[in-house]
Order: structure tokens, then sequence, then C-alpha cells
């Protein structure tokens, strides 16, 4: 499903922040990315997302040469892939039940197709009673659960998450946990981008270390 | 299969939750600022093609006037007698084919001719002043001009024919500096409403920045996003090119009133003797009406344009 080989990233001409990546996120696998702060974890992640664009080496994703991609395959690859960013990237003009329900919206689905799918999903992350809330009166917590809500509704063939759980607590943090296994089980690809080593103890899965921009694999 | 199962706990459906928000929202588009200036445009744009469509008008009409007519100049010539010669030449004019009517100007015509450069009580007898005479052309009859100046000069050799067609020309020229000079000022109008709208639309587009970033991360392509700005675009540009468009037409219908504020004034006879009225025919106003939605289709245009390129730089 991903493929990465001997890829290097650098910001201008600063230095390489990651050296000489090479390694697979097969289907239905689930793995947690880790290691220090700074250390690349986002900038991976952003790879991945086909935010940025690797400075050499070869990245494939869903068997397609991301070198070679056009603005509107980019798009139509990002339908596959779920993510959670660390600043949720909610839109504030909409509620939470709309901001879940976007990425069916954007498809161009009827509403009556997925609304019981985006309440229940909604209800499942405990933010039922806040459905018809907008996201700056949300807490934090509310809104890193909203934002993987929108990750998964779609049930993309590939999740990303960087830091999931950062802000919610460990009871709701394991229920998250657990929506991801779910979400594994039913075939997706799983990426957990942390430093939580209690939540990555609560699930025996595959580890990438990131460390000093290179890569070290614990299967 | 649901991703989730809430078994007893599921709940009714609330009533509430459903879309209801735009994508962009459109308090996020300055787009009063823009109805403004689309506005304004098209008002200029209209009062100047409806100035060029005033004058086209008014000058084919003097043309067709002019040119239905010639004229002849008999001067007073020692040991010739001017009234036996117009009356000559009356006659030959009458005679020649093309020609529906002659009429020649009595010495009080004449005098009156006169008047407002030497005076009233003026008795032409005392002084060598030329005398005129009229013809009507038959409409589309083709003179043959040197046959008839022959025919003029043989029973009087002072006379001249004029047909006018110097006047003609200039008046043709006139014209066209005046139809370029409009198009000139439509030109400009329509340069300016696509560099105000392209800086409305990159305006709207680093304001919203956040919103296609987000719109990007769930896969929607380029088209998709840009399709949600320009109907706020295409709208703001057709309730602009309304108003504009409108006030204009209103200007035009109530010209006529508003002329009768400045007749009898030098600048209102003036005005009066070079376009006649300012009412606009109807076809004038279908010409209005059509450019202020070009101009509103003009807006749409430059804001999807600037939306693709805009697009571009965001991730």
């Amino acid at each position: 499903m991903v493929r990465f080989e001997n890829v290097g990233l650098r910001y201008g001409l600063g230095p390489e922040i990651l050296r000489d990546l090479s390694f697979q996120v097969p289907a239905h696998s689930f793995q947690f990315l880790t290691g220090p702060s700074g250390a690349g974890k986002t900038s991976l992640l952003k790879l991945l997302f086909l935010s940025l664009r690797p400075t050499r080496g070869l990245v494939n994703l869903f068997g397609r040469d991301v070198s070679l991609l056009g603005k509107s395959e980019v798009a139509d690859l990002r339908r596959r892939i779920g993510i959670v960013l660390q600043d949720f990237r909610l839109l504030d003009h909409m509620t939470t039940y709309e901001n879940v329900a976007l990425p069916f919206r954007v498809m161009g689905r009827d509403e009556q197709s997925y609304r019981k799918e985006v309440i229940d999903l909604l209800k499942w992350v405990g933010l039922g009673e806040r459905m018809d809330a907008l996201p700056p009166i949300l807490s934090g917590g509310e809104k890193q659960r909203a934002a993987i809500a929108r990750a998964v509704i779609s049930r993309p063939q590939l999740l990303l998450a960087d830091e999931p759980t950062g802000n919610v607590d460990p009871t709701l943090g394991r229920r998250l946990l657990r929506l991801f296994i779910e979400l594994n089980k039913t075939g997706t690809a799983v990426v957990i981008a942390t430093h939580d080593i209690t939540l990555m103890d609560q699930y025996e899965a595959r580890r990438l270390v990131l460390h000093q921009g290179r890569l070290h694999i614990y299967e | 299969m649901p991703l989730v199962d809430l078994g007893h706990e599921r709940p009714q459906l609330p009533a509430r939750a459903r879309i209801q928000s735009p994508i962009v929202p459109r308090a996020s588009i300055a787009g009063r600022a823009l109805v403004a200036v689309v506005a304004i445009m098209t008002f200029l744009a209209s009062l100047t093609t409806g100035a060029v469509l005033l004058i086209s008008a008014s000058a084919s009409e003097w043309q067709s006037d002019v040119a239905s007519e010639i004229t002849i100049q008999v001067r007073p010539q020692a040991g010739r007698n001017l009234d036996s010669d117009v009356a000559a030449v009356t006659d030959a004019m009458r005679r020649q084919p093309g020609i529906v009517d002659t009429r020649p100007f009595t010495k009080e015509e004449s005098s009156q001719l006169l008047e407002p450069w030497l005076g009233s009580g003026l008795l032409l007898d005392d002084l060598p002043v030329p005398r005129m005479i009229v013809a009507r052309v038959a409409p589309g009859a083709a003179l043959d001009l040197a046959t008839l100046r022959a025919a003029v000069q043989r029973v009087a050799p002072s006379a001249s024919v004029d047909d006018h067609r110097a006047w003609i020309e200039r008046m043709r020229s006139m014209t066209s500096a005046a139809v370029l000079f409009g198009l000139g000022i439509l030109v400009l109008v329509i340069i300016a409403t696509i560099i105000s709208v392209s800086f409305a639309t990159r305006g709207a587009m680093a304001a919203n920045r956040p919103i296609v970033e987000v719109l990007h991360f769930v896969g929607a392509g380029d088209r998709y996003i840009a399709d949600r700005f320009f109907r706020h675009f295409l709208l703001l540009g057709l309730e602009g090119g309304m108003i504009g468009g409108g006030l204009a037409m209103l200007a035009f219908g109530f010209s006529e009133s508003i002329a009768g504020w400045f007749s009898g004034t030098p600048v209102g006879d003036q005005f009066a003797a070079l376009l006649g009225t300012f009412s606009l025919r109807l076809s004038g106003y279908l010409v209005l009406a059509v450019q202020a939605v070009m101009i509103a289709a003009i807006t749409a245009w430059a804001s999807r344009r600037t939306l693709f390129a805009t697009l571009d730089d965001i991730e």
C-alpha cells in the first residue's frame, strides 16, 4: 500500500530531517510511529498524506509514484486516506455534525445515506450532545474527537493520526484506540504517531521509531 | 456493517443535526465592496454605451437628411441679372432626373439666413449676396453630378453645386471617433473590473485559506472548491451588474425630464441640437441589459481564473 525507498526530506536549504527511509505500510496493517519530539514524525505523516514531496528517493502510494501525480490525482488519492492532525483543522462555521460529515459531502453523497452513520460515530466518540455545537466552543479533547471522527467516517484505506490521544483522559484514550482497532479490522491500514508509551503498551503492534532522522522498525 | 455499534445505547436521531452551513460562508467574502465596484463599472460602461448609441443614431439621421439634399449657390455677376439666373437654374434643376423638388430661397429668406451675422433690416440689393437653391434628391437615386453641374453652369456660369460630401465625410469621421472613444472607455472599464475582481477573489481566497486546506484534506479537488467560491462571485457579479445597469437604464429613462430642466440654457440647447432627445430606443435598452450580463459574466470568469491560479498555491 505504501512503499518508501531511500527517501530523504529537507526544508529549503536546511539539513536533511529525514534520511534514507525505506519501509512499507502493508494493507490492513497497524503501526505506531514514535520517537522523540522533533524527530520528524509529523513530516513523515505529511509525506504519507502527500502534503510534502520528498527531496529525494521514491514514495509509492497505492501503487502510484507520487512524484508523477497531478493535482487532481492527489485529490483522488487523498479520498482514500484519513488524517488527524495535531491542530485538528475543523471548520469553525460548521457544526460538529457538519464537520464530521464533510468527507461524504465532498464526495457528493446524499445526506440521508450517511446521516445515521455520522450520528452513531459522534455518539461513540462521546460527542452525542455536542453535534450542533460549533468548534470554537468545543474543548480541546472534543475537537480532537471530532477530528478523529471526520478522519475515520469514510473508512479510508489508510488512516494517519498525529498524537490522536494527546488531549483526552486515559479512559477516552482507550476508547479511541478501540475505534482505530475496529477500523483496522474492517481493512484500514493505521499509522498512529505518538510518544504516549501507555497507549502503545495497550495494543501489540508494529513500531516505527524515528531517531535522528532515521527509521528503526520493531515488528 | 456499521463502524461502531452502540447496542442498547442507540438513541433516536436528533432532529437538529442537519447539513445547513454552506461550504464557504458568504460573510467571509468581501461582497459589498465587490458589488459596489461591479455596479459602478457597469453604470459607467452603460452610460458610455448609451451615449455612443445616441450619437450614432443622431449622426445617421443628419447624414440621411444632408445626403438627400443638394445646394446650388448662384453668385451675383456683373452684367447678369441674379433673379433670372436663379429662375433659369431652378428650371434646369427641375428637368434633371432624380430631383424631386427644387426650392429657391427668396431674398427675404436669404436675409434671414444672414441675420445672425449681419443683423436685421438688411437690404440685399445693396450687397452682392449669393442666392441659394435647395434641391431634394429622390431616395436611392444616383445623381450624375458632372452632368448636373454642366447643365447648371450652362444657364448660370456663376452657379456652383454642393452635394455636402465634405460635410458628410466630416460627420462620419466624427461619429467614428466618438464610437472609438466609447469603445476605448469600455475596454478600460472592463480591464478595471477584471483587476478589481481578481483582487477581491485573491482576498477572499486568502481569508478562506484554512477552509481550502481542510477541503483538500478531505479529498476535495480544485474544481469542487473553485465551484463553491465561483457561485458566490457569480451572484455578486450579477447583483452588481443589475444595480449598475438598472441605474443607467433609469438615468436614460428619465433623461428627457432631466434635459427639460436645462432647456433654454445654452448647454441644454447645444445638447438638444447635437443629440436631439436623450431617449434611447428599445434596442438601446436591450444592448445595456446584455452589457450588464456580460460584465457579470466577466466578473465570474475573472474570479474563476484567479481561483484556479490561487488554488495551485494552496497545499
